[in-house]
């Protein structure tokens, strides 16, 4: 049984960013179906919750669930719906894709719930860097409105809506769902305090839905198709879709690739339509299954490991944003994690103490290492640093996430570390320790 | 990073927007409940008609979006892509994170360094080139990924730079 690929279908189509040939392809064919055949914003909502699409931007919180928190009597207040385009997380890059390549795909599934959700307004919050991106995104928005799928009386159902592409200005933060939301108020993006809850008190102080571009595309999917088509897609029933893959790092053919949920890491690494083995017939050291904030994984743990919500999390790591990122033998473990946690510490939001200090601190006691200059107590120190950091003391999950590459490296190649410090230099050899620091 | 993330530069005159500009910035404003919530995007307006954002210009539209300069400059040092000072005509954006550093972003930093003779978050003495280390720009899989102003130039290496660098103007 092969695999028809879904969110990918129209990519490398030509003309795929246009409005005729999505139109041409059946594209807003679903939006007319429901807004005009009598579907209503709760059959949207229970057909989306029937589904178990799970949100693709980290958290894989069921999205009709998350939909259903939004309070039935809002007190006069619009309901917003804010497309996360953040993509951010190191390792990633299916959202840049979709954009890219099919916009109208995120639009009319956005459309579709901004409908469920009775939502008049919604932002598409896109990182600065992609300028392209939020330019394709623009042009289909107006044909969007030319075409009458966006503005007054939509296919003559009486639904209005309106899409605005809000762009961001470079800050790894404005991904998590309250930093996003002060970002897109104009503010330092600092995440909030919760509760509130977004679905309850979000952007503008009004109720708010926070959505990954590949969740929204989802939706176009689900309702097109039906969400008995889409839970048949994937492992098992809390594991369902269609997903997109993120590979990146040592392996022959690097790329975005879509598979049912649940495919098997090896078979990402190493199948013939995926990422076709190691580079020059190296061996794997470890794997990032999830983006950055992910725990590694050693080679015996890719041994039956279903890239899914609950594989990643049976692994004691997470799916995350399935970036998959391939480390070799020639891949120094110490340098990887001190690269990891320099990325941490420049993204910290410096709200939180525990955050603010912690993160800086892990990527000097690394670095010290790194450099040759490390001692064996500073192995202990980097678990104690963490411990102290993360599980409840901060205000979001950032910690959480910059102690995971470290946690996890220690905790798996304990030996590289304390060959590190032993011999002043990697044990993996092609890089001395002084050529890294100089 | 250098020290001037921290502080605003004066561009020693009142920074107006040309009408071509002031009409962006009303067509942004309708498109928002709140005059804050056009921070961001007014500031994008201000760096591309500038090519960065000075003093006056962030006093400009804190009048605006009625916030305070002090708010103003919160958000200006709190995001890395609004440039505080004057940048080269070409802003070199070396991305750094992790699977671009497998895939040799250290060296393409350092080879920059060396051809360009400048540090980085530094600009050659003619103007041509501001080099800058980014995180992770999602590129990973034509990695090493780097970006020359709004363009994404991926996979690169050492010969492709110097070719690049030669073609610019």
């Amino acid at each position: 049984m092969t695999f028809e690929p879904v969110l990918l279908a129209r990519v490398g189509r030509d003309r795929s960013q246009d409005i005729d040939t999505y139109v041409a392809d059946g594209g807003y064919g679903t939006l007319r179906k429901v807004l005009t055949g009598g579907g209503t914003p709760e059959s949207v909502t229970e057909e989306v919750k029937k589904s178990g699409l799970r949100g693709r931007g980290g958290a894989g919180f069921p999205t009709g669930v998350k939909w259903g928190f939004v309070p039935k009597d809002t007190k006069g207040k619009p309901v917003y719906l804010l497309c996360n385009a953040d993509e951010s997380e190191p390792g990633t890059f299916k959202d840049r894709l979709l954009m890219e390549a099919d916009p109208h795909q995120l639009l009319e599934g956005q459309i579709l719930s901004a409908f469920a959700l009775r939502c008049r307004t919604s932002y598409i919050y896109i990182r600065g860097e992609f300028f392209h991106g939020a330019r394709v995104l623009v042009r289909a928005i107006e044909e969007a409105y030319r075409e009458g799928y966006l503005g007054e009386n939509i296919l003559g159902s009486g639904f209005a809506h309106d899409i605005t592409v809000h762009r961001g200005a470079g800050a790894y933060i404005c991904g998590e769902e309250t930093g996003l939301i002060e970002s897109l108020e104009g503010k330092r993006g600092q995440p909030r305090i919760k509760p509130p809850f977004p679905a309850v008190f979000g952007v503008f102080g009004a109720p708010t839905i926070v959505n990954n571009v590949e969740t929204l595309c989802c939706v176009t999917h689900i309702m097109g198709r039906g969400a008995e088509w889409f839970a048949k897609i994937g492992r098992n029933e809390k594991n369902t879709g269609p997903k997109l893959y993120c590979l990146s790092g040592a392996v022959n053919r690097p790329g975005v690739y879509e598979a049912p949920m649940g495919l098997q890491m090896k078979e990402l690494l190493f199948g013939p339509d995926f990422g076709q083995g190691m580079k020059d017939g190296r061996k794997v050291k470890a794997v990032i299954p999830g983006g950055a904030s992910a725990a590694m994984l050693t080679p015996e743990e890719i041994e039956d490991c279903p890239l899914d919500f609950d594989g990643l999390a049976a692994k004691k790591s997470m799916l995350g944003s399935a970036a998959i990122i391939v480390m070799n033998e020639d891949t120094c473990i110490v340098d990887a994690a001190t690269n990891l946690a320099k990325f941490f510490s420049h993204e910290s939001c410096g709200q939180c103490t525990p955050c603010r200090e912690g993160t800086p601190w892990l990527y000097r006691v690394l670095s010290r290492i790194e450099a040759g200059e490390g001692r064996m107590e500073d192995i202990d120190l980097l678990e104690k640093i963490s411990n102290q950091m993360a599980n409840g003391m901060t205000i979001c999950v950032f910690a959480d996430a910059a102690i995971a590459p470290v946690l996890s490296s220690i905790g798996k190649f304990r030996d590289e570390y304390r060959y590190h410090v032993e011999n002043k230099r990697c044990l993996v050899g092609s890089r001395t320790a002084a050529a890294v620091i100089a | 990073m250098t020290g001037r993330r921290y502080g605003i530069e004066s561009a020693g005159h009142a920074a107006l927007f040309p009408p071509e500009a002031r009409d962006r910035i009303d067509a942004i404003l309708a498109r928002y409940p709140t005059k804050q919530a056009a921070l961001l995007p007014i500031l994008w307006v201000a760096q591309e008609t500038w090519g960065w954002i000075s003093r006056e210009a962030a006093e400009e539209v804190a009048r605006i979006v009625e916030v305070s300069p002090a708010h103003v400059s919160g958000v200006l040092t709190f995001y890395t892509m609004y440039n505080l000072a004057p940048v080269g005509r070409h802003h070199l954006q070396v991305c750094t994170s992790i699977s671009c550093h497998l895939a040799g972003a250290g060296d393409l930093v350092e080879h920059c360094r060396r051809r360009l003779g400048i540090d980085l978050g530094q600009t050659t003495p003619d103007g041509r080139f501001t080099l800058t280390e980014v995180e992770c720009i999602a590129g990973c899989d034509r990695a090493p990924s780097m970006m020359v102003n709004d363009a994404y130039h991926e996979p690169m290496n050492a010969a492709k730079l110097d070719a690049l660098l030669e073609r610019l103007p």
